[in-house]
C-alpha cells in the first residue's frame, strides 16, 4: 500500500475525537484502581479500631497528607508522560521537596527524642508489615495505571511506568494509613517512602516492555 | 509560506480534524507524511529502505493516538516526540540496542523540511490488513477502502453500527501492532 493510500484510508470517516482523553482515561483507571485497593484493604486489614481518637491527632493527618501529596505529584507526572512532547516541568522538583520535607521532619523528631526512643521511632512495631502491605495493596492501582498509560502515548517508557507505579504506591500508602497504627514521622520517612518506591521501581523496570506501542 | 505559518496551518488542520472535519484531517496527514519523510530520511542515511515503512508506521501511530494531542501545546513538540519514539523503537529492534544518540536534535526541526517524493514501502500494509480477524477487516475494507457508510456496512455485514465503528478502531490498533511485528 502506498503512503498516500494509507493517508486516505486513515482520514476516511475518521470522525471526531473526544476531548480531554488523558484526564478521562486516568479518571476511569483511578476509579477502578482506588476502589480495588480500598476493598482489598477493608477485607484484608480493616481500618484501625481507634480511628476516631487518632483523627484528633496531627500525626494522623500528616500520615495521610504525605502519601496523598505524593499521589498528586505522581498523577501530574503520569498524565504529562502519557502525552508525547509534554515536559515534566516542576513535578520532579515538587516530588523531591515532599520527600525532603518528611525527612527533615523526621530528623528533627529524632534529634528531639531521647536516644533510647530513637530506634522505636524509626522501626515502630510494624515496619515489616508496612513494607509488605503498601506494595501489595498497590496492585489494583498499578494495573489500572498501566492500563491508562497503554491507551495513551508515553514516549519515555521507563519514566512513564515509574510514574504509574509511584501513583499506585502513593495511593496504596494513603489507604494503608487508615489502618497503620504508627505515629512517628521517622517511620513515614523510611517505610512509607520505601513502600511507595517498590511499585515505582517495578513500574520503571516493566514500563519498556508493558507500554511499547 | 514561512515555516511558522506552515506550522500554524498544520496545527489548525489537526484541531479541525480532531473536531470531525475529514478534509482537514486528510490534508493534515498528507502534509505530515512529507515532514516525516524528510525527518526520517535525514536520520536514516544508511538505511534508506526503512524510510517509507517508518513514515507509514508513524502515520498509523499518529492516527491511533491523535486523542493525546492537546490543542494548547505546540504541534511540533507532539509530532517530534512521536517520530523520535518510532525512530528509536525501530533502531532498537533492528540493531538490538538503544542506538539513537542524538542529543542535539532540535525539536522544532521536524516542521522545517518536507519531502513529497514517496518511495515504495517494503512492508505492504494491505497484506497485513488481510490477516486481521473478519470483525475488524470487513469494517476497514468497507468503510475505509470502499467508502461505504457505517450504516451500509452494518447492513452488508449484519454487524451493529457500533460494532462496525469499534471494528475500525480496534482493527487499526491491531494493524499497528502487526506493523510493529507483534502477534
Amino acid at each position: 500500500m502506498k503512503t498516500d493510500e494509507l493517508v486516505a484510508l486513515l482520514a476516511k470517516d475518521a470522525g471526531p475525537v473526544a476531548p480531554n482523553a488523558v484526564a478521562r482515561r486516568f479518571g476511569t483507571a483511578l476509579g477502578w484502581g482506588v476502589s480495588g485497593t480500598a476493598l482489598l484493604m477493608m477485607i484484608m486489614l480493616g481500618v484501625r479500631a481507634d480511628i476516631a481518637d487518632a483523627m484528633l491527632l496531627p500525626a494522623f493527618w500528616m500520615k495521610l497528607a504525605f502519601p496523598a501529596s505524593v499521589a498528586i505529584a505522581a498523577y501530574l507526572a503520569g498524565t504529562r508522560l502519557a502525552r508525547p512532547g509534554m515536559r515534566l516541568g516542576r513535578v520532579p522538583g515538587a516530588l523531591s521537596a515532599l520527600v525532603a520535607t518528611i525527612w527533615l521532619i523526621a530528623v528533627v523528631a529524632l534529634l528531639n527524642a531521647e536516644p533510647f526512643e530513637r530506634k522505636h521511632l524509626v522501626f515502630g512495631d510494624t515496619w515489616l508489615f508496612c513494607l509488605f502491605s503498601i506494595p501489595a495493596l498497590s496492585i489494583p492501582v498499578f494495573a489500572a495505571a498501566i492500563w491508562a498509560m497503554k491507551g495513551l502515548a508515553p514516549t519515555r517508557l521507563a519514566l512513564a511506568g515509574g510514574a504509574g507505579g509511584l501513583l499506585a504506591g502513593a495511593v496504596s500508602a494513603t489507604v494503608y494509613a487508615l489502618h497503620c497504627p504508627e505515629t512517628g514521622a521517622p517511620f513515614l520517612a523510611v517505610w512509607y517512602v520505601l513502600g511507595m518506591a517498590i511499585p515505582a521501581f517495578a513500574g520503571a523496570a516493566s514500563g519498556p516492555r508493558l507500554l511499547r506501542w | 509560506m514561512s515555516i511558522d505559518e506552515d506550522r500554524l496551518k498544520l496545527r489548525e488542520l489537526l484541531v479541525r480534524g480532531n473536531a470531525g472535519d475529514g478534509a482537514a484531517y486528510h490534508a493534515f496527514l498528507k502534509a505530515l507524511s512529507a515532514h516525516l519523510r524528510a525527518f526520517f530520511r535525514k536520520r536514516l542515511i544508511r538505511m534508506p529502505d526503512e524510510v517509507e515503512d517508518l513514515v507509514q508506521e508513524t502515520l498509523l501511530a499518529v492516527h491511533n493516538h491523535r486523542h493525546t494531542y492537546d490543542p494548547g501545546l505546540p504541534l511540533s513538540a507532539w509530532v517530534h516526540a512521536i517520530a523520535r519514539y518510532k525512530l528509536a523503537d525501530m533502531l532498537r529492534v533492528r540493531l538490538g540496542r538503544d542506538a539513537l544518540n542524538d542529543p542535539l536534535d532540535d525539536e522544532t526541526d521536524i516542521m522545517a523540511s518536507s519531502d513529497t517524493e514517496a518511495m515504495d514501502a517494503r512492508r505492504d500494509i494491505a497484506k497485513l490488513l488481510e490477516h486481521l480477524p473478519e470483525r475488524q477487516r470487513l469494517p476497514i475494507q468497507y468503510v475505509k477502502l470502499d467508502g461505504l457508510s457505517v450504516v451500509e456496512t452494518s447492513q452488508l455485514t449484519g454487524m451493529s453500527e457500533s460494532a462496525v465503528k469499534v471494528g475500525v478502531h480496534r482493527g487499526l490498533k491491531a494493524l499497528a501492532a502487526k506493523v510493529r511485528g507483534e502477534k
